[in-house]
C-alpha cells in the first residue's frame, strides 16, 4: 500500500455559473478566506482570477500557494488527469496536504460529466468525493441566460446552493423575482446574495450532507422544498414547470422496501439518468429506524446515509426530483407501480 | 446492521446500501431480492438468480451473464434482450400495476 491509499478522500466543489456571472469574482474573493486554508482549488488560467496579491510561493509549475494557505493550481490536459496528478502530488508531499477541492468550471460546462467523472470513474472514487455543487446566477442577465441557454439551466438545476450575483445592480423587485423563479427551477437549493458588501462563507462549501452535524440541517433545506411543492399546488397545478425541467415530490407514507426501490431508481436511471438532473430524499425504509437520506446527480447516486431522526418530525419517503422532459405523473405512477407497498402486501 | 448495509459483497454500487457495517447479506437475501427484481424482469422475459455472491440473468432462450450488482442489472438485461427497458412505459407500468394489484390511484 502506497502512502497515498491511506489519505482520507478529499471532498469536490464544483463552482460553476454562466459566463458573466461572477463566479471569478466570487472565487477571488474566497481565496482570500482563512477558513479556506484547508483547500486547493482547481482553475483554468491563474491570470483569469488574477491571484498576484494573494500570491506567496510558486510550489510547482502549475501550483501556487496563497497567503491564506489555500493552494492554486491550473488543470493541465483534462480533468481526470489533473486530479490524478494532484492527488498523487498530496500524497508524495509535494504540495501542502489539502482535505477539499474547488473546482471552477468553464461558463459553458454541464456540471453533469464532472460529476459523473468524479463519482464513477474507478481511479478517482476513491481519492475524492463530491461535495456542494455551488452555482453563481446573475441578477441583471441571468433570467435571460435562463430563457436561452440550456447549459445554464442545468447549472442551476443541479445545484446545492445558488449564489445570486450583481444584486447590488437591480431592484429588490427584480431580485424578489429572480430568486422565485429559481426557487422553482430548484427547491432544494439555498439562495445566497452576492453584492460588493457580502461574500458568502465558508459554509458554503463545508457545510454538506457529508458532514454529521449539518447533515440535519442539510435535509431539512430539502423537506422544505417538499412544502414549497405543495404551497404552490394550491396555487397553480404545474408552477414548478420551467420550461421543459420540473421539480416535483415523489411521496409515501408508508415504509418502502429496499430492494424494491434500488431497482425501480436503478431502473429508471439507466434509462433517463440524463434528463434526471438532481434526485434528494428523505426515505422510510423497512426494518431501518432512522431515515435515510438518498441523493444523485444525472445517472449517479451517491452512497446512501443515515439521520438519527426525522428533521421535522413527520415519517415517511418524500424524494425531490428535478427532471428535464419527465412528465411528473408517469414518474409518480411509475414510482408508485414498482415501488409502493400496497396495504394488503407485506413483506416480512 | 443496519437492514440496508452490506449487501450484495463485494459490489460498489449505492443499491448495496449504507455500507457502514460492510459485510455480506446472507444468500436469502439476495434470493428475496432477485425474486423482487424477477417481478419486473419477468415482463422482458428475464430471470435474475443469486449466484455465488452475485446474480446471473438468464432469458427463455437460455442465453445468460454474470450481473455482479443488483443495480446493475437493466444495462444487461437491454442488452440481452436488445429492448429498452423503460419504468416510464405506460405498458409496463400498467404491467407492475396488474401484477402488484395497484390500480392507477393518479
Amino acid at each position: 500500500m502506497t502512502a497515498g491509499t491511506s489519505l482520507p478522500p478529499v471532498t469536490v466543489n464544483i463552482l460553476t455559473g454562466f459566463l458573466g456571472s461572477g463566479k471569478t469574482s466570487l472565487l477571488k474573493r474566497l481565496l482570500a478566506l482563512p477558513d479556506l486554508k484547508d483547500a486547493a482549488v482547481l482553475i483554468n488560467e491563474f491570470g483569469e482570477v488574477g491571484i498576484d496579491h494573494f500570491l506567496v510561493e510558486e510550489v510547482e509549475d502549475d501550483v501556487v500557494l496563497l497567503k491564506s494557505g489555500c493552494i492554486c493550481c491550473t488543470i493541465r490536459g483534462d480533468l481526470k488527469d489533473s486530479l490524478l496528478d494532484l492527488h498523487h502530488r498530496r500524497a508524495a508531499g509535494r504540495v501542502p496536504p489539502f482535505g477539499r477541492l474547488i473546482l471552477e468550471t468553464t461558463g459553458l460546462a454541464d456540471p453533469g460529466p464532472i460529476v459523473a467523472t468524479l463519482v464513477a470513474d474507478p481511479a478517482l472514487r476513491h481519492q475524492f468525493r463530491m461535495g456542494n455543487i455551488v452555482t453563481v446566477v446573475d441578477a441583471v442577465n441571468g433570467t435571460e441566460n435562463l430563457n436561452r441557454f440550456p447549459e445554464s439551466v442545468r447549472q442551476a438545476a443541479v445545484a446545492d446552493r445558488l449564489i445570486m450575483s450583481k444584486t447590488d445592480l437591480v431592484d429588490a423587485g427584480t431580485i424578489a423575482a429572480f430568486g422565485q423563479r429559481l426557487t422553482r427551477l430548484n427547491p432544494t437549493a439555498d439562495i445566497l446574495p452576492l453584492d460588493d458588501i457580502t461574500t458568502p462563507d465558508a459554509s458554503l462549501f463545508v457545510s454538506d450532507i457529508h458532514d454529521a452535524e449539518a447533515r440535519a440541517g442539510e435535509v431539512a433545506r430539502w423537506l422544505a422544498a417538499d412544502a414549497h411543492h405543495h404551497h404552490h399546488d394550491h396555487h397553480r397545478h404545474d408552477v414548478n414547470r420551467h420550461g421543459d425541467v420540473r421539480a416535483f415530490v415523489l411521496t409515501s407514507a408508508a415504509p418502502l422496501d429496499w430492494a424494491r426501490f434500488g431497482l425501480w431508481l436503478s431502473m429508471l436511471l439507466n434509462r433517463h439518468g440524463t434528463e434526471v438532473l438532481r434526485l434528494k430524499g428523505l426515505l422510510s425504509i423497512q426494518g431501518v429506524d432512522t431515515p435515510v437520506v438518498v441523493q444523485g446527480v444525472q445517472h449517479l447516486i451517491h452512497k446512501p446515509v443515515h439521520l438519527d431522526a426525522w428533521p421535522d418530525g413527520i415519517v415517511g419517503t418524500r424524494i425531490v426530483v428535478i427532471a428535464k422532459g419527465l412528465e411528473p405523473e408517469v414518474v409518480k405512477r411509475s414510482f408508485r407501480a414498482f415501488v409502493e407497498l400496497p396495504a394488503s402486501l407485506h413483506y416480512r | 446492521m443496519c437492514g440496508l448495509c452490506g449487501t450484495f459483497g463485494s459490489a460498489d454500487h449505492w443499491t448495496d446500501g449504507v455500507g457502514e457495517a460492510g459485510t455480506s447479506f446472507p444468500a436469502a437475501e439476495r434470493r428475496r431480492r432477485a425474486s423482487v427484481a424477477n417481478e419486473v424482469l419477468g415482463i422482458y422475459g428475464l430471470k435474475l438468480m443469486e449466484w455465488s455472491n452475485r446474480f446471473t440473468l438468464t432469458g427463455r432462450t437460455g442465453k445468460s451473464a454474470v450481473v455482479d450488482q443488483f443495480g446493475a442489472v437493466w444495462a444487461e438485461a437491454e442488452r440481452m434482450t436488445g429492448r429498452v427497458c423503460d419504468p416510464l412505459d405506460p405498458a409496463v407500468i400498467e404491467a407492475m400495476e396488474a401484477r402488484r394489484g395497484i390500480g392507477d390511484r393518479g
